[in-house]
Protein backbone atom coordinates (compact mmCIF):
# COMPACT_ATOMS: atom_id res chain seq x y z
CA UNK A 1 0.00 0.00 0.00
CA UNK A 2 2.54 2.36 1.28
CA UNK A 3 4.51 1.43 -2.23
CA UNK A 4 1.43 2.54 -4.29
CA UNK A 5 1.23 6.13 -2.14
CA UNK A 6 5.06 6.87 -3.57
CA UNK A 7 4.64 5.83 -6.72
CA UNK A 8 1.67 7.98 -6.60
CA UNK A 9 3.36 11.06 -5.97
CA UNK A 10 6.20 10.12 -7.93
CA UNK A 11 3.71 10.00 -10.77
CA UNK A 12 2.20 13.66 -9.88
CA UNK A 13 5.63 15.00 -10.26
CA UNK A 14 6.92 13.96 -13.04
CA UNK A 15 3.62 14.77 -14.80
CA UNK A 16 4.26 18.22 -13.09
CA UNK A 17 7.84 18.04 -14.24
CA UNK A 18 7.09 17.45 -17.86
CA UNK A 19 4.23 20.06 -17.72
CA UNK A 20 6.88 22.59 -17.17
CA UNK A 21 9.20 21.79 -19.60
CA UNK A 22 6.09 21.78 -22.24
CA UNK A 23 5.40 25.37 -20.68
CA UNK A 24 9.14 26.34 -21.15
CA UNK A 25 9.26 25.42 -24.85
CA UNK A 26 5.96 27.37 -25.70
CA UNK A 27 6.89 30.68 -23.79
CA UNK A 28 9.24 31.72 -26.42
CA UNK A 29 7.47 30.25 -29.33
CA UNK A 30 4.22 32.33 -28.77
CA UNK A 31 6.32 35.08 -27.34
CA UNK A 32 7.76 35.48 -30.55
CA UNK A 33 4.61 34.98 -32.69
CA UNK A 34 2.62 37.38 -30.25
CA UNK A 35 5.44 39.99 -31.24
CA UNK A 36 5.76 39.77 -34.69
CA UNK A 37 1.80 39.73 -35.00
CA UNK A 38 1.38 42.63 -32.70
CA UNK A 39 4.26 44.66 -34.08
CA UNK A 40 3.76 43.36 -37.63
CA UNK A 41 0.05 43.66 -37.93
CA UNK A 42 -0.28 47.18 -37.80
CA UNK A 43 1.98 48.20 -41.05
CA UNK A 44 0.18 45.23 -43.27
CA UNK A 45 -2.34 46.99 -45.64
CA UNK A 46 -2.88 46.95 -49.27
CA UNK A 47 0.05 48.71 -50.30
CA UNK A 48 2.36 47.09 -48.20
CA UNK A 49 1.59 43.92 -49.96
CA UNK A 50 1.27 45.25 -53.30
CA UNK A 51 3.96 48.05 -53.84
CA UNK A 52 7.51 47.57 -53.80
CA UNK A 53 10.78 49.27 -51.46
CA UNK A 54 10.49 52.27 -51.00
CA UNK A 55 13.49 54.75 -51.58
CA UNK A 56 14.97 55.74 -48.37
CA UNK A 57 12.86 58.58 -46.77
CA UNK A 58 10.16 58.24 -49.02
CA UNK A 59 7.06 57.39 -47.00
CA UNK A 60 4.90 53.91 -47.34
CA UNK A 61 6.20 51.80 -50.03
CA UNK A 62 5.94 47.76 -48.98
CA UNK A 63 7.17 43.74 -49.65
CA UNK A 64 5.56 42.91 -52.73
CA UNK A 65 8.66 42.42 -54.65
CA UNK A 66 10.31 40.57 -51.75
CA UNK A 67 7.25 37.91 -51.42
CA UNK A 68 8.17 37.94 -55.39
CA UNK A 69 11.65 37.41 -55.05
CA UNK A 70 11.22 34.56 -51.94
CA UNK A 71 8.58 32.64 -53.92
CA UNK A 72 10.98 32.79 -57.12
CA UNK A 73 14.34 31.95 -55.37
CA UNK A 74 12.53 29.09 -53.36
CA UNK A 75 10.66 27.54 -56.37
CA UNK A 76 14.36 27.86 -58.47
CA UNK A 77 15.40 25.99 -55.54
CA UNK A 78 13.42 23.32 -55.42
CA UNK A 79 13.60 22.26 -59.33
CA UNK A 80 16.90 21.84 -58.23
CA UNK A 81 16.60 20.58 -55.30
CA UNK A 82 13.64 18.27 -55.23
CA UNK A 83 14.37 15.90 -58.15
CA UNK A 84 17.69 15.19 -56.81
CA UNK A 85 16.79 14.91 -53.25
CA UNK A 86 14.10 13.32 -54.09
CA UNK A 87 16.42 10.43 -56.35
CA UNK A 88 18.91 10.17 -53.78
CA UNK A 89 16.37 9.17 -51.46
CA UNK A 90 15.24 6.32 -53.52
CA UNK A 91 18.20 5.13 -54.51
CA UNK A 92 19.04 5.01 -50.60
CA UNK A 93 16.23 3.48 -49.86
CA UNK A 94 15.43 0.83 -52.46
CA UNK A 95 18.95 0.01 -53.69
CA UNK A 96 20.72 -0.59 -50.46
CA UNK A 97 22.56 -3.27 -51.13
CA UNK A 98 24.93 -1.63 -52.91
CA UNK A 99 28.29 -0.29 -50.77
CA UNK A 100 27.76 3.28 -51.83
CA UNK A 101 24.77 4.16 -49.67
CA UNK A 102 26.55 4.13 -46.49
CA UNK A 103 28.98 6.56 -47.59
CA UNK A 104 25.97 8.39 -49.30
CA UNK A 105 23.90 8.33 -46.84
CA UNK A 106 26.62 9.84 -44.29
CA UNK A 107 28.05 12.60 -46.38
CA UNK A 108 24.42 13.82 -46.58
CA UNK A 109 24.08 13.64 -42.92
CA UNK A 110 27.12 15.67 -43.29
CA UNK A 111 25.44 17.85 -45.92
CA UNK A 112 22.46 18.33 -43.75
CA UNK A 113 25.03 19.54 -40.88
CA UNK A 114 26.58 21.74 -42.71
CA UNK A 115 26.55 25.91 -41.52
CA UNK A 116 24.30 27.59 -44.11
CA UNK A 117 26.92 30.46 -44.49
CA UNK A 118 29.42 27.83 -45.72
CA UNK A 119 26.65 26.35 -48.31
CA UNK A 120 26.47 30.14 -49.44
CA UNK A 121 30.05 30.93 -49.89
CA UNK A 122 30.37 27.62 -51.90
CA UNK A 123 27.70 29.29 -54.35
CA UNK A 124 29.71 32.40 -54.69
CA UNK A 125 32.81 31.05 -55.56
CA UNK A 126 30.93 28.45 -57.99
CA UNK A 127 28.24 30.88 -59.38
CA UNK A 128 28.44 34.56 -58.53
CA UNK A 129 32.51 34.72 -59.56
CA UNK A 130 31.46 33.22 -63.67
CA UNK A 131 27.84 35.07 -63.55
CA UNK A 132 27.27 37.65 -60.97
CA UNK A 133 25.24 38.37 -57.61
CA UNK A 134 21.85 36.55 -58.93
CA UNK A 135 18.78 34.33 -58.10
CA UNK A 136 20.21 31.87 -60.18
CA UNK A 137 23.15 31.88 -57.31
CA UNK A 138 20.77 31.89 -54.41
CA UNK A 139 18.78 29.16 -55.72
CA UNK A 140 21.69 27.41 -56.08
CA UNK A 141 22.98 27.40 -52.68
CA UNK A 142 19.22 27.05 -51.35
CA UNK A 143 18.95 23.88 -53.42
CA UNK A 144 21.69 22.62 -51.55
CA UNK A 145 20.92 23.01 -48.55
CA UNK A 146 17.41 21.30 -49.56
CA UNK A 147 18.86 18.22 -50.71
CA UNK A 148 19.86 16.50 -47.76
CA UNK A 149 16.76 17.47 -46.06
CA UNK A 150 14.46 15.97 -48.60
CA UNK A 151 17.23 12.78 -49.21
CA UNK A 152 16.64 11.95 -45.86
CA UNK A 153 12.80 12.20 -45.52
CA UNK A 154 12.45 10.42 -48.81
CA UNK A 155 14.40 7.61 -47.69
CA UNK A 156 12.49 7.59 -44.27
CA UNK A 157 9.13 7.35 -45.99
CA UNK A 158 10.11 4.90 -48.29
CA UNK A 159 11.38 2.53 -45.24
CA UNK A 160 8.05 2.67 -43.77
CA UNK A 161 6.81 0.99 -47.10
CA UNK A 162 6.33 -2.59 -46.22
CA UNK A 163 8.99 -5.40 -47.68
CA UNK A 164 5.87 -7.55 -47.93
CA UNK A 165 4.33 -4.40 -50.46
CA UNK A 166 6.95 -4.61 -52.26
CA UNK A 167 7.25 -8.03 -52.52
CA UNK A 168 3.45 -8.18 -53.99
CA UNK A 169 4.15 -6.38 -56.77
CA UNK A 170 7.54 -7.69 -57.98
CA UNK A 171 5.34 -11.44 -57.40
CA UNK A 172 2.98 -9.66 -60.34
CA UNK A 173 5.70 -9.77 -62.49
CA UNK A 174 6.27 -5.88 -62.34
CA UNK A 175 9.92 -4.85 -62.94
CA UNK A 176 11.35 -3.50 -60.25
CA UNK A 177 11.62 -0.19 -61.52
CA UNK A 178 7.85 0.22 -61.88
CA UNK A 179 7.43 -1.10 -58.40
CA UNK A 180 9.07 1.50 -56.79
CA UNK A 181 7.46 4.20 -59.27
CA UNK A 182 3.85 3.00 -58.71
CA UNK A 183 3.44 0.93 -56.33
CA UNK A 184 6.40 2.61 -53.35
CA UNK A 185 6.48 5.74 -54.33
CA UNK A 186 2.20 6.44 -53.97
CA UNK A 187 2.71 4.43 -50.82
CA UNK A 188 5.19 7.22 -49.00
CA UNK A 189 3.71 9.90 -50.97
CA UNK A 190 2.65 11.91 -48.03
CA UNK A 191 6.37 11.55 -45.68
CA UNK A 192 7.58 12.60 -49.09
CA UNK A 193 5.39 15.65 -49.68
CA UNK A 194 6.17 16.50 -45.86
CA UNK A 195 9.70 16.28 -46.20
CA UNK A 196 9.36 18.43 -49.57
CA UNK A 197 7.40 21.54 -47.66
CA UNK A 198 9.83 21.07 -44.54
CA UNK A 199 12.56 21.83 -46.44
CA UNK A 200 10.94 24.79 -48.53
CA UNK A 201 10.16 26.08 -45.58
CA UNK A 202 13.53 25.75 -43.92
CA UNK A 203 14.84 27.36 -47.25
CA UNK A 204 12.40 30.68 -47.39
CA UNK A 205 13.21 31.68 -44.05
CA UNK A 206 17.16 31.23 -45.20
CA UNK A 207 19.17 34.33 -45.01
CA UNK A 208 22.97 34.50 -44.65
CA UNK A 209 23.90 31.69 -47.96
CA UNK A 210 21.21 34.65 -49.86
CA UNK A 211 23.55 37.80 -48.77
CA UNK A 212 26.14 35.87 -50.25
CA UNK A 213 25.34 34.31 -53.71
CA UNK A 214 22.26 37.76 -54.72
CA UNK A 215 23.22 40.04 -51.56
CA UNK A 216 20.25 43.04 -51.59
CA UNK A 217 17.73 44.31 -53.79
CA UNK A 218 15.03 46.41 -53.55
CA UNK A 219 13.43 46.36 -57.13
CA UNK A 220 11.47 43.98 -58.43
CA UNK A 221 12.62 40.83 -60.74
CA UNK A 222 14.86 41.87 -63.35
CA UNK A 223 16.49 38.88 -64.86
CA UNK A 224 17.69 35.39 -63.78
CA UNK A 225 21.14 36.72 -63.87
CA UNK A 226 19.92 39.52 -61.26
CA UNK A 227 19.57 39.20 -58.03
CA UNK A 228 15.56 39.61 -56.44
CA UNK A 229 14.45 40.98 -53.42
CA UNK A 230 14.33 38.45 -50.58
CA UNK A 231 11.66 38.72 -47.08
CA UNK A 232 14.50 37.54 -45.16
CA UNK A 233 17.31 39.76 -46.02
CA UNK A 234 14.43 42.55 -45.75
CA UNK A 235 14.34 41.95 -41.83
CA UNK A 236 17.85 42.57 -41.52
CA UNK A 237 18.38 45.04 -43.67
CA UNK A 238 15.21 47.15 -42.89
CA UNK A 239 15.78 45.78 -38.81
CA UNK A 240 19.24 47.66 -38.65
CA UNK A 241 18.10 51.04 -40.64
CA UNK A 242 17.93 53.80 -38.80
CA UNK A 243 14.49 55.34 -40.77
CA UNK A 244 11.69 54.27 -38.53
CA UNK A 245 9.26 54.04 -42.07
CA UNK A 246 11.86 50.73 -43.02
CA UNK A 247 11.66 49.39 -39.13
CA UNK A 248 7.86 49.02 -39.59
CA UNK A 249 8.25 47.16 -42.89
CA UNK A 250 11.10 44.69 -40.85
CA UNK A 251 8.27 44.22 -39.00
CA UNK A 252 5.62 43.17 -41.28
CA UNK A 253 8.05 41.23 -43.77
CA UNK A 254 8.79 39.06 -40.05
CA UNK A 255 5.01 38.51 -40.06
CA UNK A 256 4.29 37.96 -43.65
CA UNK A 257 7.73 35.64 -43.85
CA UNK A 258 6.25 33.40 -40.65
CA UNK A 259 2.48 33.61 -42.04
CA UNK A 260 4.22 31.39 -45.50
CA UNK A 261 6.18 29.24 -43.15
CA UNK A 262 2.68 28.59 -40.84
CA UNK A 263 0.96 28.17 -43.63
CA UNK A 264 3.32 25.73 -45.38
CA UNK A 265 3.31 23.72 -42.30
CA UNK A 266 -0.61 23.59 -42.39
CA UNK A 267 -0.61 22.13 -45.79
CA UNK A 268 1.81 19.48 -44.07
CA UNK A 269 -0.83 18.57 -41.83
CA UNK A 270 -3.38 18.97 -44.71
CA UNK A 271 -1.48 16.22 -46.72
CA UNK A 272 -0.63 14.19 -43.85
CA UNK A 273 -3.93 13.40 -42.90
CA UNK A 274 -5.35 9.84 -43.45
CA UNK A 275 -7.40 9.27 -46.28
CA UNK A 276 -8.98 6.11 -45.54
CA UNK B 1 7.25 -32.28 -75.49
CA UNK B 2 4.23 -33.31 -73.60
CA UNK B 3 5.17 -33.64 -69.77
CA UNK B 4 2.82 -34.03 -66.83
CA UNK B 5 4.41 -32.26 -64.47
CA UNK B 6 4.77 -28.34 -64.27
CA UNK B 7 7.78 -28.27 -62.17
CA UNK B 8 11.21 -30.59 -62.68
CA UNK B 9 13.29 -29.94 -59.82
CA UNK B 10 16.47 -30.94 -60.11
CA UNK B 11 19.44 -30.68 -57.52
CA UNK B 12 18.36 -27.38 -56.34
CA UNK B 13 20.81 -25.76 -53.56
CA UNK B 14 20.12 -22.43 -52.09
CA UNK B 15 21.57 -20.04 -49.63
CA UNK B 16 21.55 -16.88 -47.17
CA UNK B 17 25.03 -15.64 -47.23
CA UNK B 18 26.51 -18.94 -46.15
CA UNK B 19 23.52 -20.42 -44.54
CA UNK B 20 22.64 -23.56 -46.73
CA UNK B 21 19.06 -23.26 -46.76
CA UNK B 22 17.66 -26.34 -49.01
CA UNK B 23 20.06 -28.83 -49.71
CA UNK B 24 19.91 -30.58 -53.40
CA UNK B 25 16.17 -31.18 -53.74
CA UNK B 26 14.73 -33.13 -56.21
CA UNK B 27 11.06 -33.37 -57.27
CA UNK B 28 8.63 -33.15 -59.59
CA UNK B 29 5.53 -31.16 -59.57
CA UNK B 30 2.47 -32.60 -61.05
CA UNK B 31 0.11 -30.30 -63.76
CA UNK B 32 -3.68 -29.19 -61.70
CA UNK B 33 -3.22 -30.61 -58.70
CA UNK B 34 -2.32 -29.45 -55.41
CA UNK B 35 1.17 -30.14 -54.06
CA UNK B 36 2.23 -29.41 -50.33
CA UNK B 37 5.13 -29.00 -48.64
CA UNK B 38 5.24 -29.39 -44.80
CA UNK B 39 8.21 -29.10 -42.49
CA UNK B 40 8.92 -27.97 -39.24
CA UNK B 41 9.71 -24.01 -39.02
CA UNK B 42 13.31 -23.20 -40.61
CA UNK B 43 13.88 -26.41 -42.42
CA UNK B 44 13.36 -24.02 -46.15
CA UNK B 45 10.05 -24.66 -47.16
CA UNK B 46 9.23 -20.83 -47.75
CA UNK B 47 13.24 -20.87 -49.52
CA UNK B 48 11.74 -23.25 -51.64
CA UNK B 49 8.27 -21.75 -52.79
CA UNK B 50 10.17 -19.29 -53.82
CA UNK B 51 13.01 -20.81 -55.67
CA UNK B 52 9.89 -21.37 -57.86
CA UNK B 53 9.30 -18.08 -59.66
CA UNK B 54 12.63 -16.63 -58.86
CA UNK B 55 11.64 -14.53 -55.22
CA UNK B 56 14.52 -15.98 -53.49
CA UNK B 57 17.04 -14.28 -55.31
CA UNK B 58 15.72 -10.60 -54.21
CA UNK B 59 17.35 -11.00 -51.26
CA UNK B 60 20.23 -9.62 -50.79
CA UNK B 61 22.46 -12.39 -50.27
CA UNK B 62 20.63 -15.13 -51.48
CA UNK B 63 22.08 -17.71 -53.90
CA UNK B 64 20.37 -20.35 -55.60
CA UNK B 65 22.01 -23.67 -57.96
CA UNK B 66 20.52 -26.42 -59.37
CA UNK B 67 18.04 -26.22 -62.47
CA UNK B 68 13.48 -25.58 -62.00
CA UNK B 69 12.25 -26.69 -65.31
CA UNK B 70 8.74 -24.59 -65.71
CA UNK B 71 7.44 -26.36 -68.44
CA UNK B 72 10.57 -27.81 -70.05
CA UNK B 73 12.49 -24.63 -69.64
CA UNK B 74 15.01 -23.55 -67.32
CA UNK B 75 13.90 -20.77 -65.28
CA UNK B 76 17.79 -20.19 -64.04
CA UNK B 77 19.08 -20.00 -67.96
CA UNK B 78 21.11 -17.04 -68.09
CA UNK B 79 18.56 -16.11 -70.83
CA UNK B 80 15.02 -15.91 -69.14
CA UNK B 81 13.96 -13.00 -67.76
CA UNK B 82 12.95 -13.34 -64.14
CA UNK B 83 10.12 -10.66 -64.65
CA UNK B 84 8.11 -12.60 -67.01
CA UNK B 85 8.03 -15.88 -65.27
CA UNK B 86 6.68 -14.00 -62.22
CA UNK B 87 3.92 -13.04 -64.84
CA UNK B 88 2.89 -16.58 -65.42
CA UNK B 89 2.68 -17.74 -61.43
CA UNK B 90 0.50 -15.72 -58.92
CA UNK B 91 1.94 -15.97 -55.41
CA UNK B 92 0.38 -15.56 -52.12
CA UNK B 93 1.89 -14.43 -49.06
CA UNK B 94 1.78 -15.37 -45.28
CA UNK B 95 0.46 -12.15 -44.37
CA UNK B 96 -1.73 -10.37 -46.27
CA UNK B 97 -0.05 -7.88 -48.15
CA UNK B 98 -2.82 -6.02 -50.50
CA UNK B 99 -1.39 -2.49 -51.69
CA UNK B 100 -1.85 0.44 -48.56
CA UNK B 101 -2.82 2.95 -50.98
CA UNK B 102 -5.19 1.34 -53.82
CA UNK B 103 -8.83 0.59 -53.93
CA UNK B 104 -10.06 -2.91 -53.81
CA UNK B 105 -10.81 -2.54 -57.29
CA UNK B 106 -7.23 -1.34 -57.91
CA UNK B 107 -5.61 -3.73 -56.07
CA UNK B 108 -6.95 -7.10 -58.06
CA UNK B 109 -6.59 -4.61 -61.33
CA UNK B 110 -2.84 -3.85 -60.43
CA UNK B 111 -1.12 -6.52 -62.21
CA UNK B 112 -2.88 -5.81 -65.42
CA UNK B 113 -2.31 -1.95 -64.87
CA UNK B 114 0.71 -1.79 -64.04
CA UNK B 115 1.92 -3.84 -67.14
CA UNK B 116 0.40 -1.28 -68.95
CA UNK B 117 -3.10 -2.44 -69.68
CA UNK B 118 -5.75 0.26 -69.76
CA UNK B 119 -8.90 -0.66 -71.80
CA UNK B 120 -11.47 -0.21 -69.11
CA UNK B 121 -14.17 -2.81 -70.29
CA UNK B 122 -10.93 -5.55 -69.94
CA UNK B 123 -10.33 -4.55 -66.15
CA UNK B 124 -13.71 -4.48 -65.34
CA UNK B 125 -14.29 -7.69 -66.20
CA UNK B 126 -11.10 -9.49 -64.71
CA UNK B 127 -11.76 -8.10 -61.74
CA UNK B 128 -15.30 -9.06 -61.56
CA UNK B 129 -14.15 -12.81 -62.98
CA UNK B 130 -10.63 -12.87 -60.86
CA UNK B 131 -13.30 -11.58 -57.76
CA UNK B 132 -15.53 -14.37 -58.40
CA UNK B 133 -12.86 -17.25 -58.32
CA UNK B 134 -11.85 -15.85 -54.97
CA UNK B 135 -15.19 -16.33 -53.72
CA UNK B 136 -14.94 -12.41 -52.46
CA UNK B 137 -17.39 -10.73 -55.15
CA UNK B 138 -20.45 -11.35 -53.27
CA UNK B 139 -18.74 -9.29 -49.87
CA UNK B 140 -17.06 -6.14 -51.53
CA UNK B 141 -19.04 -6.08 -55.36
CA UNK B 142 -20.86 -2.44 -53.85
CA UNK B 143 -17.22 -1.29 -52.21
CA UNK B 144 -15.13 -1.68 -54.81
CA UNK B 145 -13.57 1.93 -54.48
CA UNK B 146 -12.83 1.14 -50.66
CA UNK B 147 -9.46 0.70 -49.16
CA UNK B 148 -7.90 -2.89 -49.47
CA UNK B 149 -6.62 -2.40 -46.12
CA UNK B 150 -10.44 -1.47 -45.17
CA UNK B 151 -11.10 -5.39 -45.49
CA UNK B 152 -10.60 -8.25 -42.93
CA UNK B 153 -7.58 -10.60 -42.89
CA UNK B 154 -9.71 -13.31 -44.27
CA UNK B 155 -11.16 -10.80 -46.67
CA UNK B 156 -7.72 -9.34 -47.50
CA UNK B 157 -6.19 -13.14 -48.34
CA UNK B 158 -8.52 -13.87 -50.55
CA UNK B 159 -8.21 -10.30 -51.75
CA UNK B 160 -5.01 -10.86 -52.66
CA UNK B 161 -5.63 -14.21 -53.79
CA UNK B 162 -7.70 -12.29 -56.90
CA UNK B 163 -4.69 -9.91 -57.02
CA UNK B 164 -2.49 -13.50 -58.11
CA UNK B 165 -5.55 -14.61 -60.05
CA UNK B 166 -6.08 -11.68 -62.34
CA UNK B 167 -2.85 -11.85 -64.32
CA UNK B 168 -4.19 -15.44 -65.33
CA UNK B 169 -1.06 -17.30 -64.31
CA UNK B 170 -0.63 -21.02 -64.78
CA UNK B 171 0.64 -21.49 -61.27
CA UNK B 172 -0.50 -20.66 -57.85
CA UNK B 173 2.55 -20.48 -54.81
CA UNK B 174 0.78 -20.27 -51.44
CA UNK B 175 2.80 -19.73 -48.90
CA UNK B 176 1.20 -20.23 -45.50
CA UNK B 177 -1.89 -18.52 -46.65
CA UNK B 178 -3.96 -19.58 -44.02
CA UNK B 179 -1.38 -18.92 -41.05
CA UNK B 180 -2.50 -15.39 -40.02
CA UNK B 181 -6.53 -16.50 -40.71
CA UNK B 182 -9.33 -17.74 -38.18
CA UNK B 183 -10.39 -20.85 -38.71
CA UNK B 184 -13.47 -20.05 -40.19
CA UNK B 185 -11.79 -17.96 -43.14
CA UNK B 186 -9.08 -20.91 -43.28
CA UNK B 187 -11.90 -23.20 -44.32
CA UNK B 188 -12.96 -20.74 -46.91
CA UNK B 189 -9.61 -20.39 -48.67
CA UNK B 190 -8.96 -24.53 -48.45
CA UNK B 191 -12.65 -24.64 -50.37
CA UNK B 192 -10.80 -22.08 -52.98
CA UNK B 193 -7.80 -23.87 -52.96
CA UNK B 194 -9.46 -27.05 -54.17
CA UNK B 195 -11.44 -25.22 -56.66
CA UNK B 196 -8.28 -24.03 -58.01
CA UNK B 197 -6.64 -27.32 -58.46
CA UNK B 198 -9.09 -28.05 -61.35
CA UNK B 199 -7.16 -25.50 -63.67
CA UNK B 200 -3.97 -24.08 -62.01
CA UNK B 201 -1.09 -26.06 -60.36
CA UNK B 202 -0.75 -24.94 -57.02
CA UNK B 203 2.13 -25.13 -54.35
CA UNK B 204 0.97 -24.65 -50.66
CA UNK B 205 3.72 -24.51 -47.85
CA UNK B 206 2.06 -25.13 -44.66
CA UNK B 207 2.90 -25.97 -41.62
CA UNK B 208 -0.45 -27.07 -40.17
CA UNK B 209 -0.25 -30.72 -41.26
CA UNK B 210 -4.51 -31.61 -41.39
CA UNK B 211 -4.34 -28.68 -43.73
CA UNK B 212 -2.02 -30.10 -45.97
CA UNK B 213 -3.87 -33.93 -45.93
CA UNK B 214 -7.40 -31.73 -46.24
CA UNK B 215 -6.20 -29.78 -49.65
CA UNK B 216 -3.53 -31.89 -51.10
CA UNK B 217 -2.66 -34.10 -53.90
CA UNK B 218 0.97 -34.55 -53.00
CA UNK B 219 2.89 -34.08 -49.92
CA UNK B 220 6.58 -33.11 -49.62
CA UNK B 221 8.28 -33.29 -46.71
CA UNK B 222 11.25 -31.11 -45.82
CA UNK B 223 13.81 -31.39 -42.91
CA UNK B 224 16.79 -29.13 -42.29
CA UNK B 225 17.16 -28.11 -45.44
CA UNK B 226 17.00 -31.30 -46.99
CA UNK B 227 13.85 -33.23 -48.82
CA UNK B 228 13.11 -36.34 -46.73
CA UNK B 229 9.79 -37.95 -48.40
CA UNK B 230 7.83 -36.80 -51.70
CA UNK B 231 4.79 -38.53 -52.80
CA UNK B 232 0.78 -39.11 -52.74
CA UNK B 233 -0.78 -37.57 -49.63
CA UNK B 234 -2.63 -40.15 -48.57
CA UNK B 235 0.79 -42.36 -48.35
CA UNK B 236 2.72 -39.70 -46.80
CA UNK B 237 0.42 -39.68 -43.84
CA UNK B 238 -1.06 -43.20 -43.79
CA UNK B 239 2.26 -44.71 -44.83
CA UNK B 240 5.45 -42.78 -44.91
CA UNK B 241 8.31 -44.61 -45.89
CA UNK B 242 10.60 -42.31 -43.34
CA UNK B 243 10.58 -42.72 -39.67
CA UNK B 244 11.35 -39.21 -39.31
CA UNK B 245 8.21 -38.40 -41.49
CA UNK B 246 6.39 -40.49 -39.10
CA UNK B 247 7.05 -38.73 -36.08
CA UNK B 248 6.97 -35.52 -37.73
CA UNK B 249 3.46 -36.23 -38.82
CA UNK B 250 1.95 -37.68 -35.78
CA UNK B 251 3.70 -34.88 -33.79
CA UNK B 252 6.49 -36.23 -32.19
CA UNK B 253 8.58 -32.98 -32.94
CA UNK B 254 7.98 -29.82 -34.97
Amino acid sequence: MANYKIRKIKDRFMCILVWLALLMALIPLFSILGEVVLKGASSINVNFLTQPTPTVGEAGGGVANAMQGTVLAVGLASLIGVPIGLMSGIFLSEYSETKLSPAVRFFNDVLNGFPSIVIGIFGYTIIVLSIGFSVMAAAFALAIIMIPIVTRTTEEALKLVPATVREAAIALGVPRWKTIVSVVLSGAKKGIATGILLSLARIAGESAPVLVTMGYWRWWFAGLDKPVANLALNIYIFAISPFENWQTLAWGSALVLVTLILGISVIVRIFTQEKY
Amino acid sequence: MFSPYKFEIESLNAWFGSKHVLKNINMKIKEKAVTAVIGPSGCGKTTFIRCLNRMHEIVPGAKVSGRVLFNGIDIYNEDVDPVQIRRKMGMVFQKPNPFPMMSIYDNVAAGLKLNGIKDKEKLDSVVERSLKLAILWDEVKDDLNKSGASLSGGQQQRLCIARALAVEPEVMLMDEPCSALDPIATAKIETLIRMLAEDYTVVIVTHNMQQAARVSDFTAFLYLGELIEFGPTKEIFENPKSELTEKYITGEFG
